[in-house]
């Protein structure tokens, strides 16, 4: 079934400048229970897709286009295109988010279980005793040692693992039928996050909930994801299930990703691969392929088309697409 | 906690000490002679001057002296002998000879009428200050927002006299929406109505320039809290936005308003001295102002060390407030 | 055999923690690095690797004197610098030099790249061949800025470029030995490989000395020849980096190693990976005895009691009780 389907979104920010470009007519979907990674790096626009979907990027410098069609509790629902007020009766019910930093989206001045009390509360007309015997019992889920003395706690008196379970427990007090982590781990210590990549795991196995996984980390999407979104400049540029990705990049851009990731399990070369150059300005974005001012294959393609004219994304083989001349199927 | 505060005790009273002292040394050591200014400006008896002299203990030795003066703090303090015994009962502040009044009684006089007038205008600039601040915050670059830029503008630039004089002379004189406040203080127990419209004007002029201040600050406050990684987490809840500002929001951008308002009101209690000069109450700033006009040196001596006292104690106050607003300096 | 152009002995630095107020008392001490030893020889680069809170940066930033050791000594060049005062230091400050890790706050947003870069010829009152302006541009075409950039600022440069920018200024005074302080942790991946790359190719070039920190092995596997992993203040494994990713002998190095995900989902998915419980202690009361024992799967009374000493596995040093 799928529960979340994006058409076209595109988000622009308005500066002195000119329209900042963060993402670009981008369009996807997720099934229950799945897991799909978005990976990119810095700007690529993949934190903006997720906040512009939960209706968490401020309407008045963010201009939003699109749809997201989400199967919600009460139907589906457009994510775009519904009013802001009643989103938010679908945030942290229907769909939750867990951030980069754990030490600063927690706050300071309200200790732990009130925060999950009060996430539970604004979407259950139920007792405060009874969202209080749900947050203990998130709590332990998560791995927080005795929980219901902890409870009390304040989000200082916990370090940044444990801040991040806490998170996890409050996005996933109401069930969500899909949970969006954002660089879950990326603040984290490598030990820690490998602690918090198997707790999400169980959990959503256990919760039966569809992730988008935003991240950087190319190893993180090669042990959770199933399918993978690579974005650069704000677009898609590859889309395709984790294992064909990384047995047979399509794009030249996922390929240098892929290289420059220093790895222990090869034996070791003194020289990394590196991707020359910068990625381009989000306010004049170049005419033809984003990545072409960059891509060591640019001489494959006649002319200087990938200069000129921006790629489609185009299906390789059975559900994997990518955005790159080189490749394309005849009459594709 | 408790052995925090009791730290703090310890070392208020040592500052307070310290304090004392060092107004007793600059005022001990001033060009002038006490005793020849007890008996009027033109008195020029030596008779008299050195009876007065010892009367008032000036002729002790300048630490006796100061040592007389903090006995008299705790145990009350008496001038001359017989008929012309005059007892200032502890707490002793002295007693000034052209009042012809112990000093402790001057000062129990005058602080409930700065004590009322600091109060009331506290309230008002808080109301003002933070109400208009969450609001140009929350509509910013809105017609909310601009005017409250106009109205910061002009409580920052207008000195308070003036603003005290404009009220009188237009709502007063020429409009006489309000009596003329000629001066006579009624206290609060007495008459609840006569007392607020005495002061209202006070109220009205003090608060004006605070009031755009804290604006100014509680707006910026109230901006960079809402970019705040839990402020979104707060949202990504599901939260309406009127308990993400109203709760989240403003418990973590007031905090630092509890420190600037405390202390604020401590400046105010050691004496609002153009305020009280241009409506003529009979407060703390204009017992000290005639003191220092008329050389009354007991007086200035108490007055100062008064408003050190106030100050000293409130940042105690402050400081322990702070620590149950903010969890985070609850341990230390 | 050569002097090595640093050598570290059982250094130690402790921050102590002071209760708030006029009486302050000091009530414990963070014991950020923990007697540490090693030795670096001139045109090698050792990796210095650990969590958040081991100590790594505290370590690079004592043996550059910016820190004061509490105990321990450090010799540079073959000289006691351990107890040099500031002033003493300065001269010395040509020789050794840091690069640190966020590239957004550690250039001055108001001063042009080309100023920043010539601020080091200035303080140490040298003169270059040529002219400053010469020199620096130089060494920005060196480290791969473009030269006619000199007047620009650094918000007008990517990450990347602003790292490129820092490692310039490091580069001025021709230094024997550099701290880099974390320099690609964040970078984005691609960029990433271009500045490990340029730290490489300049170390042979200008036969630089490093001392590389990072939080992450797999980075620190393609730029050093040895690596050291730290834990709480303490050196828990030291070997060449061949060994060290073949043979970990210490468990924390194991723990580290398997923390970190392979960019392959079908080994990704089938390695058994050792996941540690708990979280690091805090510095301020390690643990008696083994400073790991708390996270430890091999941990028995023994490493609760008693501090493994160093002892030497092949050409490995490990500080464990019961290595592999």
């Amino acid at each position: 079934m799928t529960l979340l389907e994006v058409k076209n979104l595109s988000v622009g920010f308005p500066t002195p400048d000119g329209v900042v470009h963060a993402v670009n007519d981008i369009s996807f979907s997720i099934d229950a229970g799945e897991t799909l990674a978005i990976v990119g790096e810095s700007g690529s626009g993949k934190t903006v897709t997720n906040l512009a979907m939960m209706g968490l990027l401020n309407s008045n410098t963010a201009q939003i286009s699109g749809t997201a069609r989400f199967q919600s509790h009460t139907g589906e629902i457009d994510l775009l295109g519904i009013d802001p007020n009643e989103l938010q009766k679908y945030r942290g019910q229907d769909i939750s988010m867990i951030f980069q930093d754990p030490m600063s989206s927690l706050h300071p001045y309200f200790s732990i279980g009130d925060q999950i009390i009060e996430a539970h509360q604004v979407h259950n007309k139920v007792d405060p005793d009874v969202s209080k015997e749900r947050a203990i019992e998130l709590l332990g889920l998560v791995g927080i040692p005795d929980p219901a003395s902890r409870i009390t706690s304040f989000p200082h008196q916990f370090s940044g693992g444990m801040r991040q379970r806490v998170m996890i427990a409050m996005a996933l007090v109401n069930n969500p039928s899909l949970l969006i982590a954002d660089e879950p781990t990326t603040a984290l210590d490598v030990t820690v996050q490998a602690q918090i990549l198997s707790l999400l795991k169980d959990l959503q196995r256990e919760f039966k909930m569809a992730v988008i996984l935003i991240t950087h980390d190319l190893g993180v999407v090669a042990g959770a994801a199933d399918r993978v979104n690579v974005m650069y400049a704000g677009r898609i540029v590859e889309s395709a299930n984790v294992f064909d990705l990384y047995a047979k990049p399509a794009m030249p851009y996922t390929q240098g990703l892929l290289d420059s990731v220093p790895r222990l399990d090869r034996p070791h070369t003194n020289r990394l691969s590196a991707i020359p150059g910068q990625p381009p300005s989000m306010i004049s974005l170049p005419d033809g392929c984003s990545f072409a001012p960059r891509c060591s294959r640019i001489s494959e393609v006649a002319g200087s088309k990938c200069l000129m004219i921006m790629p489609e994304l185009t299906l390789r083989t059975d559900a994997h697409s990518a955005r790159c001349f080189i490749g394309e199927r005849a009459g594709a | 906690m408790l052995s925090y505060i009791s730290r703090r005790l310890g070392v208020t009273f040592l500052i307070l000490l310290g304090v004392s002292f060092t107004v007793y040394v600059i005022f001990a050591f001033l060009p002038f002679d006490p005793a020849a200014l007890t008996c009027g400006k033109n008195c020029n008896d030596p008779g008299i001057i050195e009876a007065n002299r010892r009367r008032l203990g000036y002729d002790l030795p300048f630490l006796t002296q100061y040592w007389v003066f903090i006995k008299g703090l705790f145990i009350g303090r008496t001038y001359g002998e017989g008929a012309a015994l005059i007892n200032c009962p502890a707490p002793s502040l002295g007693y000034s000879f052209q009042e012809h009044s112990c000093v402790t009684t001057l000062i129990s006089e005058a602080l409930p009428v700065t004590l009322s007038l600091a109060i009331g205008a506290l309230v008002l600039w808080l109301v003002v200050g933070v109400g208009l601040g969450v609001l140009a915050a929350r509509y910013r670059g809105k017609f909310v927002d601009s005017a409250s830029t106009i109205f910061v503008l002009i409580g920052t630039s207008l000195p308070t006299f003036l603003t005290g004089l404009m009220l009188l002379v237009f709502v007063v004189i020429k409009w006489h929406i309000l009596p003329f406040p000629a001066g006579n203080y009624t206290p609060f127990l007495e008459d609840p109505y006569e007392w607020a419209q005495i002061l209202f004007l006070p109220w009205i002029t003090l608060a004006f320039a605070y009031a755009a201040l804290y604006t100014r600050f509680v707006r910026s406050a109230v901006i960079e809290t809402s970019n705040e990684d839990y402020i979104r987490t707060a949202r990504a809840k599901g939260l309406p936005e009127s308990e993400v500002v109203g709760k989240h929001t403003l418990r973590a951008a007031l905090a630092p308003i509890v420190t600037m308002a405390g202390l604020d009101f401590a400046g105010l209690l050691g004496g609002a001295i153009l305020t009280e000069s241009v409506f003529n109450l009979p407060g703390l700033g204009r017992l000290a102002i005639g003191a220092v006009v008329e050389y009354d040196l007991p007086i200035i001596v108490a007055t100062t060390l008064l408003a050190a006292a106030i100050v000293v104690t409130m940042n105690l106050i402050v400081d322990i407030l702070y620590a149950f607003i903010d969890p985070r300096v609850r341990i230390a | 055999m050569t002097t090595p152009i640093l050598e570290v002995t059982n250094l130690a630095k402790f921050f102590p923690i002071q209760s708030q107020g006029i009486f302050s008392r000091v009530k414990g001490d963070n014991k950020a690095v923990n007697g540490i030893s090693f030795t670096l020889n001139a045109g090698e680069t050792l990796g210095l690797v650990g969590e958040s809170g081991c100590g790594k940066s505290t370590a690079g930033r004592t043996i550059l004197k910016l820190y004061e050791p509490t105990s321990g000594t450090i010799k540079f060049e073959g000289e006691d610098i351990t107890s040099y005062s500031a002033s003493k230091m300065k001269p010395l400050r040509t020789k050794m030099q840091m690069i640190f890790q966020d590239p957004y706050s550690s250039l001055n947003p108001r001063h042009t790249i080309g100023s920043i870069i010539a601020a080091s010829y200035e303080i140490q009152k040298i003169t270059p061949e040529n002219g400053v302006k010469r020199a620096v541009q130089d060494l920005m075409e060196r480290v791969g800025l473009n030269p006619e950039h000199y007047n620009r600022y650094p918000h007008e440069f990517s990450g990347g470029q602003r790292q490129r920018i820092g490692i310039a200024r490091a580069l001025a005074l021709k230094p024997k030995f550099i701290v880099c302080d974390e320099p690609v942790s964040a970078l984005d991946v691609s960029i990433q490989a271009q500045v490990i790359n340029l730290l490489d190719d300049l170390r042979d070039d200008f036969g630089l000395s490093y001392l590389f920190i990072a939080h992450d092995l797999s980075v620190v596997q393609h730029i050093s020849q040895r690596v050291a992993v730290m834990y709480l203040g303490k050196i828990m494994e030291l070997a060449p980096t061949e060994e060290l990713y073949k043979n970990p002998h210490h468990p924390y190095t194991k723990a580290l190693l398997s923390a970190i995900p392979i960019p392959d989902p079908i080994l990704e998915r089938k390695r058994e990976q050792i996941i540690l419980s708990g979280d690091i202690p805090n510095p301020v009361n390690p643990p008696t005895g083994c400073v790991f024992n708390t996270r430890c799967w091999k941990a028995q009374d023994k490493c609760r009691t008693t501090e493994p000493v160093i002892m030497q596995i092949g050409a490995s040093q490990v500080a464990c009780h019961f290595p592999d």
